[in-house]
């Protein structure tokens, strides 16, 4: 067995058991903490794999982005963990049936319906750039979706902001424009002294 | 040598145990969003692997605008989530039966 089967079967036991803790833990924000872990270890896989760019963008954007905002969220909200555990051992069964019959057909299909022989990757020396192989046919091939997923990212910033944005109509505050277009007679009144009337 | 049905089993384990979780915790909404995110976890897995194997690089432009896509669905989704708790206070979806569902 060579040194990158046991990387992987290290790698893959991790993220096996980071995915099991995720979904049977009992505080929220350890499940996210596992959920950065299950990350990290598949961006090592990817690596593995010579996908070094989107190794890096996974660890960048989900484990330094999405999921930063997920503890956000997490912590932000004051949740009753133990209300919300509660008939967690009565979908157990059923959970469990539901998955190990998945995982028994689709394995069944992998390992039936591929001939491992006919698929001969081709490993890239040092010199490979992974992330140029990835640029070049990302802005000539796939421009029109890079563009449209750029508009979609848009409509995401755009989207979260008017759902949390909070009208407060209470609140004090200045309306800059009428600040400067302000002219003096709108605000001053001259009134003559008691002094010059007499 | 790796092998590519290693990685499919890999990705199909992961996205069964995350079905799991969905049956498991399906009361509150952030463990369902983690587990929807581990399940798009494992299709990548799947895509970066197939591009390895078939010398291919649209797999791996193709997990590109999975992450985008998975990246504003999580941003929608928690935003949702905090003005749901902010109306209702609670993220128990069983609680959730405004529409007598």
């Amino acid at each position: 067995m060579g040194f990158e089967k046991i990387m992987f079967y290290i790698f893959a036991a991790i993220l096996v058991i980071s995915a099991l803790k995720i979904i049977t833990a009992r505080n929220t924000v350890h499940a996210a903490l596992f959920l950065v872990l299950a990350f990290f270890t598949t961006a090592a896989l990817w690596l593995m794999l010579e996908a070094e760019f989107l190794a890096m963008v996974l660890v960048l954007v989900y484990v330094g982005a999405v999921m930063v905002l997920f503890l956000f969220v997490v912590m932000m909200l004051n949740v009753n963990v133990d209300e919300l555990r509660a008939g967690v051992a009565r979908y157990l069964p059923v959970g469990a049936a539901v998955a190990i019959a998945i995982i028994l057909e689709m394995s069944y299909f992998i390992l039936g319906g591929f001939d491992n022989s006919q698929f001969t990757p081709v490993t890239h020396g040092a010199d490979y750039s992974n992330t140029r192989a990835i640029g070049n046919i990302l802005y000539t091939e796939y421009l029109l979706a890079f563009e449209i997923a750029a508009v979609l990212l848009l409509l995401a910033i755009v989207a979260a902001i008017t759902l949390t944005l909070r009208r407060r109509p209470n609140t004090k505050f200045q309306n800059p424009s009428e600040q400067v277009k302000v002219r003096k007679v709108d605000r001053l009144r001259i009134i003559k002294g008691m002094d010059s009337e007499n | 040598m790796l092998v590519l049905t290693d990685y499919l089993i890999l990705a199909a384990v992961i996205f069964c145990i995350s079905i799991a979780g969905i049956f498991l915790n399906r009361k509150n909404v952030i463990i369902l969003l983690m587990c929807i995110e581990l399940m798009l976890l494992a299709v990548n897995i799947n895509f970066v692997a197939f591009s390895y194997f078939l010398n291919d690089m649209a797999g791996q432009v193709f997990v590109f605008f999975i992450l985008t896509v998975a990246a504003a669905e999580a941003a929608i989704g928690l935003a949702i989530l905090v003005v749901l708790f902010r109306n209702r206070n609670t993220i128990n979806v069983e609680e959730l039966d405004t529409l007598k569902g």
